[in-house]
Order: structure tokens, then C-alpha cells, then sequence
């Protein structure tokens, strides 16, 4: 089964959100959302500086199979992407919470009404969705 | 949903399965990109009891083929030969892509795709009564394809007594029966290796002893990518009944010469009197991003195409696709992804065979 850490939020669309101890934002795609995709060949993320609302399509990762938008769970600003993937896509399947994060943001309180989920509500929605 | 008799060891091996055509299918059972790997570099195996055996008994099955196929079934004159053919509607539209072998003249074998199987047959029988060819689709039957440059190695000694010395004296592209198993030195990876097919309950045992002898399991994941980089066609994609095989890069397999009569070829010989519209090309991205299917080709002062299968080659490294676009077509278009035009190069497939890279990057 996929692993789902209890200290990070999550969304329906399969993103993760780990709050710094700065207050900054790293985002991520979840395991299940790695596994779905299936192996990753290319993954372009955000430049630094670019400004982002609430629901952005922020990045792409494609796999041999797909190609998926990842979006924003909040608005904020960009202070970096994983360069490391332009290389490494691969670092998202073998480590979807740690050195495969896609981005890092200075967030501005956009929230976009989108609902952040705990670790037990986002693995009753992976469960629900089979 | 139809399931093969591999079915249950590949939901013990942890498979994803997927519906493929009906059928619930493995599509990789960890990495595909391992998978791909381990088919140019070493040996995997594919259960590909999806595909339909077809046996065509009786003394006028030469003649039904030479009247059903675009390739010349005259050109099998040994037993155990076998030949890659599309069967064409009169108007010249692609019904299915196969392999034929010849095993004597009252018997030749057919594997179809799994998904046309069914209008196949039909369009088969039709034509097999007025000759008076039995058409028996062999269901009782399961395939496994084990492939790569080490395959045809550690197969050999899993072999039943009776196939071993036949299988290993083998050519490329003939096969053997021996028994109730039918050994095939034929592929759709570019790779080496063979196609077993054996009864429905010898095949669990076979694919377990694969694996102990170090055999991967690979998924349909992995074996599009394959056939993919070795420029071989799937059909539903790269061509269907809308499509002519001149149009699909399959006119090596379609002999025009001669007097032989097979349905379709009036209609081949106006289009190549005509001229073709248009030509289906191998496609090498120049930029980072993956070629998919039904991506629009954009050409340079010539009109447009599209990609008919597209992935990420693990081989090459890049994307590589199969696009069908205008015949004037020189050597570099672009291709919209995502919103994007990037550049592509035009090139002959295949991009890799044999564990080498067959164009230059």
C-alpha cells in the first residue's frame, strides 16, 4: 500500500504540502499519485520568482504512460524548483516526499478555498478511489 | 472481463492489470523502464495468450491466404516459414496485421490481435467456405513471448524433450510444432527470442520456471515501448481500416508484382497510379517532453500530420514516435505538445534493434 506521512497535507488531486520552519511551502505528488503515473521520464517545474494562485497548474510530470498537471494547492510565490529532476525525474518514484519535491513556495494566504486534507482523510480518499 | 491463464500469477506478482481490449491485462509488475531494459539487455517474458491462434486446415488454405493476404503466402515454401501480412478490405483499408506460418499444405497458422480476433474470424470464414478450409480460433491455447539477446539460452533446457532439438535448430522468423507446443523463433521487441504457444494449463508451470531461470516478467507497459523503438506497428494506432498499408510504411509487406488476385489490390494499385497523400515516418523529439498519440505534426509550408504512437524511448533516451504525415515530408517538422510546438527530426525506423541504437542522435 502507498505510504502516507502523518505530518503532511494533502489534496484530491494527489499533491503534498510540507510547511518549512521558515513558514515557506514545499510541494510534492504523493506515492499513490507516483505509482499511478508509473515510471517518470520528464518533469518540468516552476522558475523561481514566478507568482502563483490558488488551483495554478505549477508543473508537469510526465511518466511513459501520461502526462499529469500539478497544481497549487495556495497561492504564493516561488522561491525554488527541484532542478535535480531535470536529470533525475526518477527521484519522484523512489522518493515522492523527499528528494522527488517539486517546489518550494513563500505562500501569501491565497488559499483558494481548496481543502487540505490530513494523512487519514487523504488515505480514505485514495481508498474510496480504488 | 476475459482473462488469460497467466492471470492469477501475474495478480500474485503484484501487476498493475488493465483492460486491455476486454482482456485484464498485466501492464508492468514494477519498473517499466527496468522491464524494457531487461528485454534489449538480457531476457523478458510477456503473456500474450490475449492474441488469437487461428489453425487453417484443409488442402485450400494456400489459396484462401493468397486471395486474403497483401503478402505473398507463395513465398513460404518451407514448412515451419513465417510471414508478417496485413489483411486489407477491398477498398484497401488495413482489417488486421498477423503472422502466417506455413506448417504443411493442408495446415497453416495464424496469430491475430486480440482486440480485431473477432471480425477477423468472420471475415476469414467468409471467404474459407467457398474453399472449404476449416477455420478452428485456437482458445484452448496460451502464448508466451520470451525475448532478448540471452531468451533463446535460458528457454532451451524448459523446453519439453520432444521441442528442444527442433526449437534450437531454428532460423529466424520459422517456427516448429512439436506435440501440442508450437515453437516460434518470432518477436515484436527487435530482440532475439521466441513465442511459445502450449495448452492453457502447461502455461502456468512454464512461466514459473521462466521466471526461476531468470526470465523477467514484462508487462504491455514494456512491450509497446519495445516494439516501438524497433519501428514495428500496432495496429489500431499506427493503422486501421481507414488507412492503406502503403500509407503505413508497410509496403515491403504488400507484393503489387505478378498476377495473384487478393482483395484489396485494385485498390493499392490506383492509390500508388495516384500517388500517395501521405507517409507514415519515425519522428526523433530535439527537446525534453514525450511524443504521444494524436499530437498534431505541423510541417514547414506543407500542411500537417499527426503522431500515431509516441512514448519515451528508455533505449535512446528521448522520445520517439510514429506519425503519419504528408508525403512531401523532408526531414524536420514540429510537433504540438501541450500547447507547444517543438522541434522533431524526421527519421527511418527502427530506432533500436539488438540492443543498439539504430539512428543517429
Amino acid at each position: 500500500m502507498s505510504k502516507i506521512p502523518g505530518d503532511l497535507r494533502y489534496t484530491k488531486s494527489h499533491e503534498w504540502l510540507r510547511t518549512l520552519p521558515d513558514g515557506s511551502i514545499e510541494i510534492g505528488i504523493s506515492d499513490h499519485a507516483q505509482a499511478a503515473l508509473g515510471d517518470l521520464v520528464f518533469v518540468e517545474v516552476p522558475e523561481a520568482g514566478r507568482t502563483l494562485s490558488a488551483g495554478d497548474a505549477c508543473a508537469v510530470v510526465e511518466s511513459v504512460k501520461a502526462a499529469s498537471d500539478v497544481y497549487s494547492p495556495v497561492g504564493g510565490e516561488v522561491i525554488a524548483g527541484n532542478d535535480q529532476l531535470a536529470t533525475k525525474p526518477e527521484l519522484i518514484n523512489a522518493d515522492p516526499y523527499g528528494q522527488g519535491w517539486i517546489l518550494r513556495m513563500r505562500p501569501t494566504g491565497d488559499r483558494g478555498g481548496a481543502e487540505l486534507l490530513d494523512a487519514t482523510a487523504y488515505a480514505a480518499e485514495v481508498a474510496a478511489a480504488g | 472481463m476475459k482473462r488469460t491463464p497467466l492471470y492469477d500469477q501475474h495478480v500474485a506478482a503484484g501487476a498493475r492489470i488493465v483492460d486491455f481490449g476486454g482482456w485484464d491485462m498485466p501492464v508492468a509488475y514494477g519498473s517499466q523502464i527496468e522491464e524494457h531494459h531487461a528485454v534489449r539487455r538480457d531476457a523478458g517474458m510477456f503473456d500474450v495468450s490475449h492474441m488469437c491462434t487461428v489453425d487453417l486446415r484443409g488442402a485450400g488454405a494456400r489459396a484462401l491466404l493468397m486471395r486474403l493476404l497483401a503478402n505473398d503466402v507463395g513465398r513460404l515454401t518451407a514448412p515451419g516459414k513465417a510471414l508478417y501480412s496485413c489483411m486489407l478490405r477491398p477498398d484497401g483499408g488495413v482489417i488486421d496485421d498477423l503472422i502466417v506460418y506455413f506448417l504443411d499444405e493442408r495446415w497453416f497458422r495464424l496469430v491475430v490481435n486480440a482486440g480485431t480476433a473477432d471480425k477477423d474470424l468472420a471475415w476469414i470464414r467468409e471467404r474459407a467456405k467457398e474453399i472449404g478450409v476449416a477455420v478452428v480460433p485456437r482458445r484452448d491455447l496460451a502464448m508466451i513471448a520470451v525475448q532478448g539477446p540471452n531468451a533463446r539460452m535460458k528457454t532451451a533446457a524448459l523446453l519439453p524433450e520432444a521441442c528442444r532439438a527442433q526449437a534450437a535448430a531454428l532460423g529466424i522468423f520459422s517456427a516448429t510444432p512439436c506435440d501440442e507446443w508450437f515453437v516460434a523463433r518470432t518477436g515484436y521487441t527487435g530482440e532475439d527470442g521466441y513465442e511459445i504457444v502450449l495448452p492453457a494449463e502447461e502455461a502456468p508451470a512454464l512461466w514459473q520456471s521462466l521466471q526461476a531461470a531468470g526470465v523477467a516478467p514484462c508487462g504491455l507497459g514494456a512491450r509497446d515501448t519495445l516494439r516501438l523503438e524497433a519501428g514495428m506497428n500496432l495496429y489500431g494506432s499506427d493503422m486501421d481500416e481507414s488507412v492503406s498499408p502503403l500509407e503505413s510504411g508497410l509496403a515491403w509487406t504488400v507484393v503489387l508484382e505478378g498476377t495473384r488476385d487478393f482483395i484489396g489490390k485494385e485498390a493499392l494499385e490506383a492509390q500508388r497510379a495516384a500517388g500517395l497523400a501521405r507517409k507514415l515516418v519515425g519522428l526523433l523529439l530535439q527537446e525534453r517532453g514525450v511524443l504521444r498519440a494524436h499530437q498534431r505534426v505541423v510541417v514547414e509550408g506543407g500542411g500537417q500530420g499527426e503522431v500515431t504512437s509516441g512514448t519515451f524511448s528508455p533505449t535512446l533516451e528521448r522520445s520517439i514516435a510514429l506519425a503519419r504525415v504528408p508525403a512531401a515530408t523532408a526531414t524536420s517538422v514540429s510537433v504540438d505538445i501541450r500547447g507547444r510546438l517543438l522541434p522533431a527530426r524526421v527519421v527511418k525506423p527502427p530506432f533500436a534493434r539488438n540492443g543498439k541504437i539504430m539512428i543517429e542522435l
